[in-house]
């Protein structure tokens, strides 16, 4: 089985993990002038790289903490985790990423 | 109105646990007061108003004395006291963290412990858990939240030799771990189990 490491506890087994989806959503500037439209896209709307990408995982089954990771979809390589206090790792490295505070 | 018994949730496994060998020995342990503390810096003044000096290394657990203080997370523990009840505990600790910024939440009916002794423990545990036990990793003073067989324990170290753990177990938990624990430790027994339950 796939280990991943806890920011925290050290590499555990996948099924101690739930996955948060993409990682570095910014919340918008904003968030009363949204169109129904933009704020659809901020809520619903969500990369899906072909290659490396940026994630939320929680550790749900041991110490229930939040940690990024980024992680490649094609051979699902986790090449990094890191906690969530941590710097965001550069966008332009990321198969894809949203730029931060535009309108997608 | 019919009368209200308070009964243990594995009472009914005891008299199997009694017939193990001692090599896998499974002891129910008593209740304790257990309370979950939430605490952003843990600093001096924590241990001195705790009383004890929370662990910060993660997967740890340090005895207070009375109890036991169990790392469940970088800004969470579980503190146990065998001589509190649980309001004193919870009030004793609240009072302690509340001025740093902290929480105090009893949560004495939450788990149970097993104490599970012998030789071949880590054998047993080994069938359904997948972190490493090894007393070179897992020595005394170690802990591990994770799944054993299909529910979610803590796992104590209490020797460093391998041969002493307690696992919490949530307490709706804890008739299905028992079947578990005694199912695998069915090739290290001679005596039949009973299954009348």
């Amino acid at each position: 089985m796939q280990l991943i490491a806890c920011p925290w506890c050290g590499p555990r087994e996948e099924v101690e993990f739930s996955y948060g989806g993409q990682a570095h959503v910014p919340y918008p500037d904003s968030p009363a002038e949204l169109s129904d439209e933009e704020w659809a896209h901020y809520v619903f709307f969500r990369d899906n790289p072909k290659g490396r990408f940026a994630e939320r995982w929680n550790h749900s089954a041991g110490c229930r903490r939040w940690f990024n990771a980024i992680r490649d979809t094609t051979t699902y390589r986790f090449e990094r985790v890191y906690r969530l206090d941590d710097p965001k790792r550069g966008g332009t490295e990321l198969a894809s990423s949203r730029k931060e505070g535009t309108a997608p | 109105m019919a009368e209200l018994l308070r009964t243990h949730p594995l009472e009914a496994w005891r008299a199997d646990f009694e017939r193990l060998p001692g090599t896998v020995g499974i002891t129910v342990e008593p209740y304790v007061a257990v309370v979950d503390v939430r605490l952003g810096t843990v600093g001096a003044e924590a241990s001195a108003a705790l009383g004890v000096d929370l662990p910060t290394a993660p997967n740890t657990w340090v005895p207070t004395g009375t109890g036991r203080a169990v790392w469940l997370g970088p800004d969470e523990w579980l503190l146990t006291s065998t001589t509190e009840t649980p309001e004193e505990l919870e009030a004793r600790v609240r009072a302690a963290v509340l001025p740093l910024g902290g929480s105090a939440t009893d949560v004495s009916a939450q788990r149970i412990g097993l104490r599970l002794t012998g030789a071949r423990v880590r054998d047993v545990l080994a069938k359904g858990c997948s972190i490493d036990l090894h007393p070179r990793v897992f020595g005394r003073g170690s802990s591990a939240q994770t799944t054993l067989g299909q529910a979610g324990v803590v796992l104590l170290a209490l020797s460093d030799s391998a041969d002493d753990h307690v696992v919490l177990v949530r307490s709706s938990f804890a008739g299905y771990l028992a079947d578990w624990l005694l199912d695998a430790a069915l090739e290290f027994t001679s005596v039949p189990l009973t299954h009348d339950r």
